[in-house]
């Protein structure tokens, strides 16, 4: 006997009091009584099982599985996750120059946010972390903005404010990071709930890493959403360590996927490194999360291959050898690559040129941004509010008679006149 | 986290008893701020009072406003009938808003929202699971994806779970994007400032706290008029907005109210009533106090206040308040919350730097103690007339 109800909208809600029946009428659960003391054990031993479309060698496993994704639509996925990997590379040397100040790379996640992009409507509300750039990529994001965003120069669409890789775009649905974690989850609970109240078929994707998991906004965003029925995905890159902090000290249950469940939400994890394996799941996720009104939570198992970011030495607190594993043996990028191999799509040749092609355009792209201003000082004091308050305005010009006067301690000739 | 709290319980009680004939003189629950304005009028030293009556007494008398005219039709309203008239007047008018919050379907602890779910729906008017960071995350998200979002957080001192979202993401969502994104539909309403015994976490006045975040704005009124017409420029404001109901007022508040929807401007301070020689600020409950030290001042010492109630915290009406001031050449700020680091500091310091040349005496600060707020020592705690009164003594004899 069940007292959850299938209701037409197809959320599950517990069945209105009876007291004619014999069992439990406690309103905060539905259960049967049991006779025997028994805690209920976590299962971390064999946990949730990690889906995956394709082997370490791109041959799909099982066929019923396969997308069938066009030759184009491959390719596609090849190409922006190498030209996302060309750019980290790029830009993480011209933090060690010296020349932008922060860097994040994507080394090893480049399939998760591939795979996810491409099962998304270009509708969808994007909420991240900082490790989802080549979600932006996928949509079409330029290499300039990127670059604008990294060097904070007049081109940057959030006026030079931010620390690097913290973009934003409006147009391609794709909120503004910031570097607080975990605050962006209830946020995307919110999105998705007035999006749910539009009716536009529209759901929300909010990504984050397992350490974020651990901040009671994570606690809060899984909750709202189950309880308010929000047609929302959540994506938890686990990557195996928060900086130095590895996924022992951050939880001791079977990852983020197992508590999903206890929140009410449909939960999957799957295999980060298989681009198809997270194509899959989004895209199912995602039909059913704007059909259902309900979240999904997808756990996508993968190894941070890079550094946290350019302020961190890894090698304090990892092997080389493990890292050289997941680079070598167990990359998104390579795995996809056998794929395309076997099926002729891809030489040695087309790999060859395309690795050229898009080193030059992600060179030209930084040399055009390095050459460009920083945006007016007068940006500094716009956007606190819609509008400009007097008291902005009184400080604005304070700072302007200041350096008007002493302005041989001030780098002006960097900033747009 | 308030959700077994003695207020909550005096409400629902109050909720239960409405429409009795019980006398509700004989629930000694303590709380003049639910017993209706009969029991406020009562003299504080007025020999003929029982001593449960003597502790029960408010601080302060209220009176109304006169019946504004400019805006239509008016009906009798308390403070916490001011808020639900302009959350109707809201959902009426804007198809996206919405209200969540905690025990805000059935009507809200402090009875804010009654009626509206049945009027506007339940994916309007929604309870959402107990917890502050979550409800004012949510309510980012939602604004950010363009719908008008009022969150409500139950009681200001529960709002620093969601301090955080507030801070670091409501204030800065605008800024740090370039524009691309903003929170600026977002209204956050909670009841604010001591109520007789609320204790440590029932009677907390937080706005310094926010006063310091630039990015948005922290909004007190003193009564039903401004209440309504405050919260509803709060909402159409294209900023996150603090919305502070002086909770003491929710019932004891009673005034002429206009029925249809109308805005007070916010970053603007009113001159309640005009005076010469010293210029009184404050906000919220503290404006009926210091309406009766002017009153006091003036007859006892002969002395003329101007009383301005400041109405924003933040971005504040500095104009408005130094122009006083180099009227008056005198002022006192006067709030129930802690001296140090309290928000009179900054109008003190402002002023100081603005008239210098025009003060006549220094400026004088009458706040709380920089305790925790507490509870059986609350008439000894509050900023009172009594306190008031001497400051503007000591002020005029400087």
């Amino acid at each position: 006997l069940t007292s959850m109800l299938k209701f037409p909208d197809g959320a599950l809600r517990q069945q209105p009091f009876d007291s004619s029946e014999e069992k439990p009428q406690f309103p905060g659960a539905s259960a049967e009584f049991i006779d025997h003391l028994e805690f209920i054990q976590p299962n971390v031993i064999s946990g949730i099982p990690v889906y995956r479309v394709m082997d370490r060698a791109g041959k799909i496993i099982n066929p019923s599985e396969d997308p069938q994704l066009s030759k184009e639509q491959v390719l596609n996925f090849y190409q922006k996750m190498t030209l996302l990997n060309t750019m980290d590379r790029i830009l993480y040397e011209s933090q060690r120059q010296g020349r932008i100040s922060f860097y994040m790379t994507n080394y090893g996640e480049e399939g998760t946010h591939i795979g996810s992009a491409a099962a998304l409507d270009p509708r969808d509300l994007v909420f991240g972390q900082y490790r989802e750039a080549g979600v932006l990529m996928y949509r079409g994001f330029p290499l300039d903005l990127f670059m604008a965003q990294c060097y904070a120069n007049v081109d940057d669409l959030g006026k030079g404010r931010q620390m690097p890789v913290h973009y934003g775009s409006k147009d391609l649905n794709f909120v503004t990071i910031s570097s607080p974690l975990a605050t962006q989850i209830p946020q995307a609970a919110g999105a998705a709930y007035a999006a749910k109240r539009e009716n536009t078929n529209r759901a929300v994707i909010c990504y984050f890493g397992e350490g974020a998991a651990s901040e009671g906004d994570a606690h809060a965003g899984f909750n709202f959403s189950a309880t308010l029925e929000c047609p929302l995905i959540f994506f938890c890159r686990n990557n195996g360590y928060a900086i130095s902090t590895p996924t022992n000290e951050q939880y001791r249950g079977d990852g983020i996927a197992a508590r999903g469940p206890g929140y009410g939400m449909m939960s999957i994890r799957v295999d980060g490194n298989d681009v198809f394996a997270v194509y899959n799941a989004t895209k199912e996720a995602r039909r059913r999360a704007v059909a259902e009104n309900q979240p999904f939570l997808i756990e996508a198992m993968t190894y941070r291959i890079g550094h946290h970011s350019t302020s961190d030495d890894s090698s304090a607190y990892r092997s080389v050898d493990e890292v050289n594993y997941w680079d070598k043996q167990d990359h998104p990028i390579s795995r996809l690559r056998h794929y395309m191999t076997a099926r002729s799509w891809w030489s040695e040749e087309d790999e060859r040129s395309w690795r050229k092609q898009s080193r030059k355009m992600v060179m030209e792209a930084f040399e055009k941004a390095e050459k460009r201003h920083k945006p007016h000082p007068d940006l500094m004091f716009s956007d606190v509010y819609e509008e400009m308050t007097p008291n902005l305005v009184k400080q604005k010009e304070a700072m302007w008679r200041h350096v008007q006067q002493y302005k041989e301690h001030y780098p002006l000739d960097a900033y747009a006149k | 986290s308030s959700n077994h709290s003695p207020m909550a319980a005096a409400a629902r009680f109050l909720l239960r008893g409405a429409g009795s004939k019980a006398s509700i003189a004989n629930v000694n629950i303590g709380d003049q701020s639910l017993f209706g304005i009969t029991l406020l009028r009562l003299s504080p030293n007025c020999s003929s009072q029982t001593k449960t009556q003597r502790r029960n007494a408010a601080h302060f008398t209220y009176h109304p406003d006169p019946v504004p005219t400019e805006y239509g039709p008016t009906t009798k309203m308390n403070l916490f009938q001011s808020v639900t008239s302009a959350l109707d007047n809201t959902l009426a008018s804007d198809p996206t808003a919405v209200i969540f919050g905690e025990d805000v379907a059935f009507g809200g602890v402090f009875r804010c929202t009654v009626g509206l779910r049945d009027k506007y729906g339940k994916d309007r008017v929604f309870n959402t699971p107990l917890c502050e960071q979550g409800i004012v995350g949510f309510g980012i998200g939602a604004a950010v994806a363009g719908a008008t979002a009022i969150a409500e957080i139950q009681f200001a001192d529960y709002i620093y779970p969601a301090f955080d979202q507030i801070v670091n993401e409501a204030a800065k969502y605008r800024y740090r994007s370039g524009n691309l994104f903003d929170c600026g539909n977002l209204t956050i309403r909670a009841p604010w400032g001591c109520v007789g015994h609320g204790s440590l976490y029932h009677s907390q006045s937080p706005e310094a706290f926010f006063a310091h975040c630039p990015g948005i704005k922290v909004v007190i009124p003193r009564g039903p008029v401004q209440c309504k017409g405050l919260l509803l420029s709060c909402i159409a404001d294209q900023n996150p907005c603090i919305f502070f109901e002086p909770k003491i007022l929710y019932r004891a508040a009673v005034e002429q109210v206009p029925t249809e929807a109308y805005t007070i401007p916010l970053s603007q301070a009113e001159v309640i009533q005009e005076g010469s020689d010293v210029t009184l600020v404050a906000w919220g409950t503290q404006i009926h106090v210091l309406r009766e030290v002017a009153n006091m001042a003036q007859e006892k010492l002969g002395v003329s206040c101007e009383l301005i109630d400041l109405q924003t915290i933040l971005p504040w009406d500095t104009e408005t308040v130094c122009k006083s001031v180099a009227k008056t050449g005198r002022l006192l700020i006067s709030h129930e919350a802690p001296i140090t680091g309290g928000f009179a500091a900054e109008i003190s310091s402002t002023v100081q730097e603005e008239c210098f040349l025009n003060l006549e005496a220094p400026i004088a600060r009458v706040c709380g103690y920089d305790t925790p707020f507490p509870h059986i020592f609350e008439p000894f705690y509050i900023p009172d007339k009594w306190k008031c009164f001497d400051a503007v003594k000591k002020l005029i004899s400087y």
